[in-house]
């Protein structure tokens, strides 16, 4: 059962480049896998390295999202008018479409920032970080409210303040949220980073996988499109895996799970 | 040691849950709040317990007798417990939440969770413990302020029957050991005859108290089996029959 997938996926391997060469497909449409893993063994640091920057992106913007969301839900799970005043913002954030956000962002860093490595660098960050805010925000946000009136409830007998009812119920109680807030903002942050790239470019900061994808298709490698997707795709499996791995790790140990 | 006199709660939105409720609570009683769901027992027991204020009406508590933090414990249906703290953790809280250090709560968190039958559990989280093991430890930290209070709201309903009947055989001896006054919110006349000394009867729509009975069960190791227990629910069915008619 568990090699379900697994032997499904290898098939279809098969399938495909057995169809590719039955049909004889030129490679610059579709490649066939064989052709693909060429395409990586060509040329393997030049990808690694995108890889490498893109992961970079990934994982800064995952960690400033955490802690921006984790605050940000933080300070109005303690004060209304905090609520008021956030919750309609991280909303719009929510709802815009980040390619659209991604010009206005390369300007405003551009004008900040001078280094243009550094600028580019910022752009693809706060870029990510928008599009990885949103679900550990509000999960957390969720969190925070979620522990059973009745537990209020004794805490309020037993004269509990809001700073114990704080630290002793709402925080531990929100830390199986947060957890899932931060796999699904994972994957998130790695959409964002590429996205990002996408329609900032990487001018500058060492290139991404995006760039990889973009510059190999201008040249019509397209096995080499798809060897850097396969690393994408990789990275993104890897990610929502290790963050999985995380949150079971931490709520076995707290007894939660 | 406490009067509660013509008190009336309605909550936004109309319900009236109380209408003109009087009852006496003296010190030591082991009082069953009686009655279908929606007569505002359990309103009545969070007024009590002071997490709710009445629209009309008082609780005037005698001289000396008003409630302070940990001088009333509450237990709800649920366990309630923190699935992430171990039973000691669990009960610890309440003095916890009063500033008390680790090191001097724990004789009385030992103690608490020692007179509910679970020394040894001291360690264990609510996870590993079975519903009536999680029960327990609920009553435990109730108990570990050594209240003069007890406020109970159907603690035992979702627990099966000998789970429930093992927890009332013990409640009943922890009450006469403690001698704290206990009010037990329930839906069960088996379980209010059982338990309490004073029956209240209550009614919904609005939810007010039609009559009490007094119990002069005298407990022994097969009470469940006494003809006069069987008497008392047989009287208490038909006086809630009649009630409910009425209303």
């Amino acid at each position: 059962m568990k090699a379900a997938p697994l032997l499904f996926g290898l098939l279809a391997l098969i399938a495909w480049e057995a169809v590719v060469r039955a049909a004889d497909v030129p490679p610059y449409i579709v490649p066939g896998p064989v052709a693909i893993i060429s395409a990586f063994a060509a040329a393997p640091l030049s990808l690694l390295a995108a890889l490498a920057s893109t992961l970079v992106v990934t994982f800064v913007a995952l960690v400033v999202a955490a802690l921006l969301g984790a605050i940000l839900a933080l300070a109005m799970s303690v004060s209304r008018l905090a609520q008021a005043a956030i919750q309609p913002w991280a909303v719009v954030l929510q709802v815009t479409p980040i390619v659209a956000i991604v010009p206005l962002v390369i300007i405003w860093v551009g004008y900040l920032v001078h280094s243009p490595q550094l600028s580019t660098l910022i752009t693809l960050v706060v870029s990510a970080t928008i599009v990885a805010f949103f679900p550990v925000f509000a999960n957390t946000a969720e969190g925070l409210a979620s522990a059973p009136p009745e537990l209020g409830d004794l805490f309020r007998l037993y004269g509990g303040g809001r700073w114990q009812t704080l630290g002793l119920l709402r925080l531990p109680a929100a830390l199986p949220y947060f957890l899932t807030g931060l796999r699904i903002s994972g994957g998130l942050a790695l959409v964002g980073a590429v996205v990002a790239e996408f329609v900032a470019g990487s001018g500058g900061f060492a290139s991404g996988l995006a760039y990889t994808i973009q510059e190999a298709g201008f040249r019509l490698q397209v096995p080499r499109m798809f060897a850097a997707l396969v690393l994408l795709s990789l990275a993104g499996i890897a990610i929502n895996l290790g963050l999985g791995a995380l949150a079971r790790f931490v709520l076995r140990r707290r007894g939660m799970a | 040691m406490l009067t509660i006199r013509a008190v009336g709660r309605r909550f936004p939105g109309g319900i009236e849950a109380l209408r003109d409720v009087s009852l006496r609570l003296g010190a030591g009683d082991f009082v069953a709040l009686l009655g279908p769901s929606g007569c505002g027992k359990s309103t009545l027991l969070r007024l009590i317990a002071g997490l709710d204020r009445p629209d009309t009406g008082a609780l005037d508590w005698d001289e000396g007798h008003a409630l302070g933090p940990g001088d009333a414990g509450f237990v709800f249906q649920d366990a309630t417990l923190l699935p992430w703290a171990t039973a000691e953790d669990n009960v610890f809280l309440p003095l916890r939440l009063r500033g008390m250090s680790r090191g001097r709560a724990m004789p009385a968190v030992r103690d608490a969770l020692a007179h509910v039958g679970l020394g040894g559990f001291e360690g264990a989280r609510p996870r590993a413990l079975s519903g009536g093991m999680r029960m327990r430890v609920s009553i435990a930290r109730a108990l570990v302020t050594r209240p003069r209070l007890l406020l109970m709201d159907e603690p035992f309903a979702a627990l099966d029957e000998f789970t429930r009947h093992k927890l009332q055989t013990d409640l009943l001896a922890l009450w006469r050991e403690l001698g704290c006054t206990i009010v037990f919110v329930t839906h069960s006349i088996y379980e209010a005859c059982f338990l309490a000394r004073r029956i209240v009867l209550m009614t919904p729509r609005p939810g007010r108290v039609t009559r009490e009975l007094a119990s002069t069960l005298a407990h022994g190791p097969d009470t469940r089996l006494d003809p006069a227990y069987a008497a008392l629910v047989a009287e208490v069915s038909q006086s809630m029959e009649r009630a409910l008619e009425a209303g």
